[in-house]
């Protein structure tokens, strides 16, 4: 589903992407891992067509997003939906029109249509009593689970998570994990998942990465990364300094 | 050494004001492209006309009818020492319709609802909001620029009309009644002197404003962060580029478009 070849990216002087090569099979979850400042988020901006890479071939769906435009980018956009680390929800909206955002911009839909929608959706992630409110008026947690439930709305095939639970406190992270592992089990999403959160994320997906210096150093399921005997790994799990 | 350090700088910064004034102008052609294209936000236009123009009328209107009523009480000192209060309204309104009604009324648009757009596309921008359109295969010069571009341009003349007329009438105000002109004179002046040239020049001005405006604002908006910080900071430098950027290309676009229409 997802095909990165040799990617390479560079924002003047400084390396972000040195030649990543990672593939997620269909209805496959991949938690994507490394650290702080390391690129995981670049590295997702470049799935959604927001960033293009300086050399290398990202195929999703079996076509090259980078070479894509007008009708055919829309139509493989349609089939993609990201929840941004921080949400970004318009805060000029409520919950509700948020989520219906994508829908009334995009569909024929009608009103009443619009709003069932809106309100599964919201009721899928907890929030039915919450359509009102103001970004402003909702906590992180909240947030993040309106930016899923708009994302999901327009029922992706694939979906990209920017750190969906970083900041959270743990009851809520869990909640989060919750809702992504039902999703991957009803609606066989296939997800990338950027985190740091370990051994959390490690619960809910089928394989893990890692990034470091701009490459993917390993890749495997969540028991053989933890047996993994790469020095860097290790330490990126066990949070050792040096 | 110190010379080639110089010249190092000055080249360095000379590609950057190029590279700039590009990325301007691809800006500029790309909003004006979009324009023309459905889908038409209506909607979304009626809301900036609101935003823009609408929000703007009490502003527009108290420094119409100020300019008017100072710029009438000046003339008049000037114009009794040669007695020649009789050409009052000419001078007052000449003053309005060809200057000071579309540069002032720019200026004030920039104040007022140029910094705000400026502000708002640059959050968007910090807070991923135009990543999270483009993620959603929705243009977000559809949504953003273009019904700025509109609004700015519907916005403009009509304001430009009020802060004229209510400096005319500020000018009624001084002239008529605090220096005792009869009103036939100050209002026959004013006839007799206001040409055609002088309105299409007045239209030309606002017109011209409206796109400049939306396009400062709009272009600094939608890339802070790119080279002005990030953060607060780079909101906060967005904004005061746009700011003095527009307010000074109004000046220079208003001396142009005056030499252009005078020998025309």
């Amino acid at each position: 589903m997802i095909e990165v070849i040799d990617v390479y990216k560079k924002f003047g002087n400084q390396t972000i992407l040195n030649g990543v090569n990672l593939k997620v099979e269909k209805g496959q979850t991949l938690a994507l891992i490394g650290g702080s400042g390391k690129g995981k988020s670049v590295f997702l901006k470049h799935m959604i067509g927001l960033l293009k890479p300086d050399a290398g071939k990202i195929l999703i769906a079996g076509q090259e997003i980078a070479q894509l435009h007008g009708p055919k980018l829309k139509a493989l956009k349609d089939r993609l939906g990201i929840v941004f680390q921080f949400g970004a929800l318009f805060d000029s909206l409520t919950v509700f029109e948020n989520v219906a955002f994508p829908l009334q911009e995009k569909t024929k839909l009608k009103e009443k249509e619009i709003r069932e929608k809106v309100f599964h959706e919201l009721e899928t992630v907890g929030l039915k009593d919450d359509a009102d409110k103001y970004p402003a008026q909702i906590s992180g947690g909240m947030r993040k689970r309106v930016a899923l439930a708009r994302c999901l709305i327009m029922n992706p095939d694939v979906v990209f998570f920017d750190e969906p639970t970083t900041g959270l406190d743990p009851v809520i992270a869990q909640s989060i994990y919750k809702i992504i592992q039902t999703l991957h089990r009803t609606r066989n999403l296939t997800a990338l998942i950027v985190s740091h959160e370990i051994p959390g994320i490690f619960k809910i997906v089928d394989q893990v990465a890692m990034l470091h210096d701009g490459k993917i150093i390993f890749k495997g399921t969540p028991n053989e990364i933890q047996a993994s005997a790469n020095p860097f790994v290790q330490q990126f799990l066990h949070g050792e300094l040096e | 050494m110190f010379f080639l350090h110089s010249l190092k700088i000055i080249g360095h910064n000379a590609i950057a004001f190029i590279r700039e004034l590009g990325k301007m102008g691809l800006f500029l052609c790309i909003s004006l492209y979009y324009v023309f294209f459905p889908p038409f936000l209506i909607q979304r236009v009626i809301k900036q006309i609101h935003f823009i123009g609408v929000k703007t009328i009490l502003v527009v209107g108290l420094t119409g009818l100020f300019t008017g009523m100072v710029l009438t009480l000046q003339a008049y000192y000037v114009l009794v020492t040669f007695g020649a209060e009789s050409k009052l309204g000419s001078i007052t309104a000449v003053s309005l319709i060809r200057e000071l009604g579309p540069v002032v009324t720019a200026l004030m648009v920039i104040g007022r609802a140029g910094s705000a757009l400026t502000a708002e596309i640059g959050i968007m921008r910090m807070s991923e909001q135009i990543d999270a359109l483009e993620s959603m295969a929705l243009n977000p010069y559809k949504y953003l620029v273009v019904p700025n571009f509109i609004a700015s341009l519907i916005s403009l003349p009509i304001l430009t009309s009020m802060f004229v007329a209510l400096g005319v009438w500020g000018g009624y105000l001084v002239g008529v009644n605090l220096t005792g002109l009869a009103p036939g004179i100050y209002y026959g002046s004013i006839a007799d002197s206001i040409t055609a040239k002088d309105l299409i020049l007045c239209s030309y001005k606002s017109l011209s404003f409206g796109v400049l405006i939306a396009w400062v604002c709009c272009y600094k908006g939608f890339f802070a962060g790119y080279g002005s910080g990030f953060g607060a900071q780079g909101v906060s430098k967005a904004t005061t580029d746009a700011v003095v950027l527009a307010s000074v290309l109004t000046l220079i676009c208003d001396y142009y478009i005056t030499s252009i229409m005078i020998f025309a």
